[in-house]
């Protein structure tokens, strides 16, 4: 240990691995344990991914930040298909850790790619929680996006 | 810095920590900012940024003077892109309290030995180069500097020492002369000449046998790519022919002439390097790697020759704001693109070159590679007019080069290339390669251009390719990347096992049990019959090739098919596989279904690995057999050889610590 300095806070600065603001709804626990949770995690929620993603895509991205131990491409609840989501795990924080500040933000498929760290995978958080079966968002997305199943799905 | 969240508050009865606002650490905080800060965009101009600053710490100084002295040093060792700024900031600090200049020296000094005492010669560098700008401060007295600098050489007097330990030495001399050599040849000329004679003669006689094994490239056209210390030395030589007249430091410290020169100095205390000792660990030598000069940039400014300072210190100063802003891209992209040189210099052709020197260096990059390929994309977004032509001048660069760059840089430049045009919809003027198809497909061109469509690929698809790329590059496209199921065909049930690869199929569609799956496969027979010695399951390959083809058959859809296949029939491939032979014939039928898709080969590779099917012997053998000689030099072979050292080094350095645990717990019990 040394008698001097130690670091700066703004050599500390690591802003793209940080917590953001979202909190999942459905998580079965206290804030704090979220947080908890969140804080150690190995595990990305990736989103705004196209619906024809593949998962071997999604490993060769994310496979550049660190050894995958697991993508879980998330699914329509209906029709059990690809909904534009998944999960990346890492064996090591770390990685996924590299992959915030490196990949996040960037794009697959032509589309840029957001990246949120995830408390777990847990049975049946692969589905997509709209009405229709799909994500929220393509529920009422005004917008035509051909990679998600073109209209939102109160617009169709 | 932790924001405190409104869900904070609504947590029901958890306990989490308040921050105890102390007054005493706010305000260390504050003056870490406020010192950090200086130097940044202001509207006022950084003359009288420093002045104020200087004004603030000195009034501090009765009650923070230890803070002071440590987020200074601190800024000293981490913050060397801004060493002009901080050492105006002490020389100012020192023209209004001596004593508190000389307690900053000795601060210093002990810092200094403390870094080296620990290894960290980086810091060290920093640290020196500190001290000897103090002398342009009028902070330290420029004998003494000499006198420390004396020192510094003297070590390669030093016997049965690592050459190593002389080169740093010498490299915190030289280093420092860009900054300090006229101040210091102007008071002391004898003694500099003497100093540099001496580093002649040590340069002329240290051995550079690690040049070839850390040169980018071989060959020494269009630029040779220098052994450190040889460059540094030439780029010293002419700053000193040009009587040490430097022009691109920003010295903020001029300004101050009139104050600084009325400043008493302190003298260095007499300087002994520590000894080396057996857990002295230098930093390693370097060659310089250079891609650019003046003629790359005919309309813009002239960039610094490859023996100039002006070189030197540009590239020092943007690999140290790399080196302190590679977890946050944007700030780092602003910060390399804000580099003061306005201008004067080819900034971007500069910061691509530094960027690349990284991302190529030998043995390994200073940071991730991918950190590499989004930094460029960030600074293309801050510079979307001028930089991506810069970018496509390099790649085509280091495409002519090809023929003589080092295979691991290749296999870097294929990854950055590829993952960085998947963020550009892979526009690419590939008709300008045309040349590469006229050439053997083995040649490093057109094998660089087949290596970077199946990587594109990867992160694509296969007819996304065949779209982008000329339909003269079909030759070099890559394989559509099917799976090859050799009990597919009706026509094949010639085949032995056919039947039971057939019979295979319905009952694993069926859910069979592992029970079920081994008494189908008791019916394949066994080509080694005759070298059976009747210890029940010896190694049988056409039972593993039924099997594993079968089961990789229909497993084919996605990666989490596959893997899925391999954890439910886990104990029929242990079983398989439980001989050296087996392990090997495992591989060799994954390959020849999967041999139109390596990525799919390497991630079940690795899988096996992990859930012990095979083992790294077994992969090493695999690659090295004759039956791969032919892909020996594609690239994605010595991705699955890498990928597997580096889980075995892993896997290593686990059992060693858990080892070294145990016997730490059994002595505690022995203690007892």
């Amino acid at each position: 240990a040394m008698s001097f300095g130690g670091t700066l806070s703004i050599l500390r600065s690591d802003s793209y691995a940080e917590l953001s603001q979202y909190r999942d709804q459905h998580f079965r626990g206290t804030r704090y344990d979220q947080e908890r949770l969140l804080r150690k995690s190995c595990t990305l929620y990736v989103g705004n991914l196209s619906f024809y993603t593949t998962e071997e895509q999604i490993h060769e991205l994310f496979g550049k930040s660190g050894d995958i131990k697991k993508v879980i491409m998330g699914l329509d609840k209906v029709k059990k298909t690809a909904c534009g989501f998944c999960f990346v795990e890492y064996y090591a924080r770390g990685d996924a850790e590299n992959a915030m500040r490196y990949i996040n933000g960037t794009r697959l498929d032509d589309r840029i790619i957001r990246t949120d760290w995830d408390a777990g995978f847990k049975e049946g958080r692969q589905y997509g929680r709209g009405r229709s079966g799909g994500q929220v968002r393509d529920e009422y997305r005004q917008d035509y996006d051909a990679g998600r199943g073109g209209y939102g799905k109160t617009v169709q | 810095m932790s924001r405190r969240r409104p869900s904070d508050d609504s947590d029901a009865g958890q306990p989490h920590k308040r921050r105890r606002t102390s007054e005493p650490s706010e305000i260390e905080e504050r003056l870490e900012s406020l010192i950090c800060r200086v130097g940044e965009k202001s509207n006022s101009s950084l003359e009288s940024n420093l002045e104020g600053l200087a004004g603030v710490l000195e009034a501090d100084l009765p009650n923070y003077k230890s803070k002071i002295l440590r987020i200074l040093c601190t800024v000293a060792r981490l913050l060397p892109e801004k060493l002009t700024v901080y050492t105006t900031l002490v020389g100012l600090l020192n023209a209004r309290n001596y004593n508190f200049g000389g307690e900053f020296v000795e601060a210093m000094i002990r810092q200094l030995k403390e870094c080296l005492k620990v290894n960290m010669y980086n810091e060290a560098v920093h640290l020196v180069r500190f001290l000897s700008d103090l002398v342009n401060c009028h902070v330290i007295a420029a004998p003494s500097m000499v006198a420390m600098f004396e020192n510094f050489v003297g070590v390669t007097q030093e016997e049965d020492v690592p050459q190593v330990r002389c080169d740093w030495y010498m490299f915190a001399f030289l280093s420092s002369l860009p900054w300090v050599g006229k101040e210091l040849y102007e008071k002391k000329d004898a003694e500099m000449d003497r100093l540099l004679s001496q580093t002649e003669s040590y340069l002329k006689r240290r051995q550079k046998i690690h040049v070839p094994m850390l040169q980018v490239w071989t060959a020494d056209k269009p630029h040779p790519q220098e052994e450190y210390l040889d460059c540094l030395w030439s780029q010293i030589q002419k700053l000193k022919k040009d009587r040490w007249q430097e022009r691109h430091i920003l010295r903020p410290y001029l300004a101050f002439d009139s104050v600084l020169c009325e400043a008493l100095q302190h003298n260095l205390p007499p300087f002994t390097p520590p000894p080396h000792t057996e857990d002295s660990v230098y930093p390693m030598p370097r060659v310089i790697f250079r891609m650019f000069d003046y003629t790359d940039d005919p309309e813009g400014p002239v960039m610094p020759g490859s023996h100039s300072v002006e070189r030197f210190v540009i590239e020092e100063n943007l690999h140290c704001i790399i080196k302190s802003h590679w977890k946050e891209r944007k700030t780092c992209a602003a910060q390399l693109l804000s580099y003061p040189g306005n201008n004067k210099i080819p900034l971007n052709y500069h910061i691509v070159e530094v960027i690349f020197a990284e991302l190529f260096q030998l043995p390994s990059p200073p940071h991730i590679e991918v950190m590499y390929t989004t930094l460029l994309i960030e600074l293309c977004k801050l510079q979307p007019g001028s930089l991506p032509q810069v970018l496509a001048q390099a790649t085509e660069m280091l495409y002519m080069r090809l023929d003589t760059m080092n295979t691991t840089c290749v296999d870097r430049f294929i990854n950055w290339f590829s993952h960085h045009l998947s963020n550009f919809q892979f526009r690419w003027s590939w008709e300008d390669w045309s040349d590469c198809l006229t050439q053997d497909l083995e040649k490093p061109k057109p094998k660089f251009v087949r290596e970077v469509l199946e990587k594109c690929m990867r992160l694509s698809y296969h007819q996304r390719i065949i779209d982008i790329v000329p339909a003269s590059f079909s030759v070099l496209s890559p394989a559509n990347p099917v799976c090859i199921y050799k009990y597919g065909d009706e026509s094949n049930r010639s085949l032995p096992g056919y039947t039971v690869a057939l019979c295979l199929t319905i009952a694993i569609k069926n859910k069979a049990s592992n029970d079920e799956i081994f008494s189908i496969l008791k019916d394949v027979p066994n080509p080694n019959q005759d070298d059976d010695d009747g210890e029940g399951f010896t190694f049988n390959p056409l039972k593993i090739e039924v099997f594993v083809q079968t089961l990789l058959h229909l497993a084919a859809k996605s990666f989490s098919h596959s893997f899925s296949a391999l954890a439910k029939f886990h104990e029929v491939f242990k079983t398989l596989a439980e001989s050296d032979e087996g392990k090997l014939h495992v591989l060799r039928v994954v390959y020849e279904v999967w041999k139109n898709h390596p990525q799919m080969i390497a991630v079940l590779v690795d899988k096996m690995i992990r859930t012990q099917i095979v083992d790294c012997a077994a992969v090493a053998n695999w690659i090295f057999s004759s039956e791969l000689a032919h892909d020996f030099t594609r690239f994605y072979i010595w991705e699955i050889l890498h990928s597997t050292i580096r889980k075995m080094n892993k896997h290593v350095l686990k059992i060693h610590k858990e080892l070294e645990e145990t016997k730490a717990r059994l002595a505690r019990q022995h203690k007892r």
